[in-house]
């Protein structure tokens, strides 16, 4: 049963160099911030970041990890803080904010060295027997 | 731009305009037509991003695992939908001329210097999941585009738009809104825009009771007024003995040893000559008057009422110099 408040295990992403430029890829993401180092520093940032597709992948992935194979993605909701640099961690952290039904609204927080990264919630919907 | 909109510009419809107003022409315009995707959802595709994200979740590939949830066939994780309809390499390095509206947008942008671009907000609605075999498009409209905003980043302007996912059919299977900064990147690299002379300290509100003080500082003196009817030293400076009511005066030459009386932390509001926070301190000189002033080379933690200080100067540029307080380096 899940209810409002339930704090959902946190989880540490090792945010590598080859992490970020494979997942720009496999999102078909081929600005060059996420992937040429030099080219990044010409528009302002200190090294290639993690793009937005992955940003959201990544918070989906926590709370389905959580919610198991049968719930289906109704929202993804983020606002982007600090960005992702190679090197880093990003731990992500999660609490159920609200259980409508089948709904579950879960708030996910995602904190780097820097502050945080993504802040928002994920909704998903999950089977009446589960929920 | 086309000949007849050249010609209307010359008119003075178009070049007339302000830049935020031709920004806020594109508010409702239709940046992006509806597109389909090169191709449509795919297994391939799918494994690629599992494989990147390390997604865990079965039903993305084994479509045993997809049934035994209920579903038809394995599903595309919701994340992905933007990720079918992205331009792809080769539009990517080679952008096609002419790229219509999303074109024009970010060429007028660039002509406002907001030629860097980042994501800073997603929210993406998902009416159901795509399966393989889904040929998905998306069309993309504004929403609203700010007011320039400063930001950690730069200079920049925040553009909303909403994205709309569908399927073949046409039938609506997600919306994203989606807010990107356009911003003006605040990086020494880059060519300058007319180098900004620093921001100066506020002048201080001088006058013909109070110059000869400032005077002094100029030449790193700190003075205080001494009436030479009774003697009595005061600060700030003016014209009349509050002792004595003489309006006799001259001044002595501080030692420049002083200890803590009190002070404060400013954090706000910010001025762009000074490096917040700072401390502003009220200190008693040794000859008995007090001074507000800012200390250096000392942290907040640092204070305490009571700790000797002692006299540095701060020559703030060519017109300003103002006497600062530091830690004591050599006893006398």
């Amino acid at each position: 049963m899940t209810a409002v408040g339930e704090v959902l295990p946190p989880q540490d992403v090792p945010l590598t160099r080859t992490m970020i430029v494979a997942t720009a890829i496999a999102s078909r993401d081929y600005q060059d911030v996420h992937h040429d180092p030099d080219l990044a520093a010409a528009r302002g940032s200190r090294d290639i970041f993690m793009n937005i597709l992955t940003s959201n992948a990544l918070a989906e992935r926590y709370v389905r990890d959580w919610a198991g194979p049968a719930a289906r993605v109704r929202r993804i909701r983020i606002r982007l803080g600090v960005p992702n640099h190679p090197g880093d961690t990003m731990t992500l952290t999660g609490e159920v904010a609200s259980v409508d039904g089948p709904q579950v609204e879960v708030a996910v927080r995602g904190e780097n060295s820097l502050g945080t990264h993504l802040s928002g919630s994920v909704t998903v919907e999950v089977p009446e027997e589960q929920a | 731009m086309s000949a007849v909109e050249a010609g209307a510009g010359e008119t003075g419809a178009v070049a007339g305009a302000t830049y935020d107003a031709r920004l806020e022409a594109f508010v409702g315009a239709v940046l992006q037509p509806r597109t389909p995707a090169q191709d449509p959802v795919n297994v391939p595709m799918i494994r690629h991003w599992v494989e990147a994200m390390e997604l865990t979740d079965p039903v993305h590939l084994d479509v045993e695992a997809a049934r035994a949830t209920g579903r038809e066939d394995v599903v595309a994780p919701a994340a992905m939908v933007q990720a079918w309809v992205m331009r792809g390499y080769a539009a990517t390095v080679r952008p096609v001329a002419g790229g219509g509206r999303f074109a024009e947008l970010v060429d007028l942008l660039g002509e406002g210097g907001y030629t860097s671009v980042v994501a800073t907000d997603s929210d993406l609605e998902l009416v159901r999941e795509l399966v393989p075999g889904d040929h998905v498009s998306v069309e993309e409209v504004v929403e609203s585009i700010s007011p320039e905003k400063r930001t950690g980043l730069g200079a920049g302007r925040f553009v909303t738009t909403l994205k709309t996912y569908r399927d073949a059919d046409g039938e609506v299977v997600a919306t994203q809104r989606w807010r990107t900064l356009r911003f003006a990147p605040a990086t020494p690299q880059e060519p300058a825009a007319p180098e900004e002379p620093a921001a100066l300290r506020p002048r201080p509100a001088t006058n013909r009771d109070n110059a000869f003080w400032f005077d002094a500082a100029r030449e790193h003196r700190l003075v205080i007024q001494r009436c030479t009817g009774c003697g009595t030293l005061r600060h700030p400076p003016g014209p009349m003995c509050p002792q004595c009511r003489s309006l006799a005066w001259d001044t002595v030459t501080a030692s420049g040893r002083a200890t803590l009386y009190s002070w404060v932390v400013a954090h706000h509001p910010r001025h762009p000559a000074f490096d917040s926070p700072y401390v502003v301190v009220v200190v008693d000189l040794a000859e008995g008057t007090r001074l507000i002033s800012n200390v250096v080379d000392l942290a907040p933690e640092d204070l305490e009422v009571g700790m000797p200080l002692e006299l540095r100067w701060l020559d703030a540029d060519p017109d300003l110099t103002l006497p600062v307080f530091g830690p004591v380096t050599q006893e006398d």
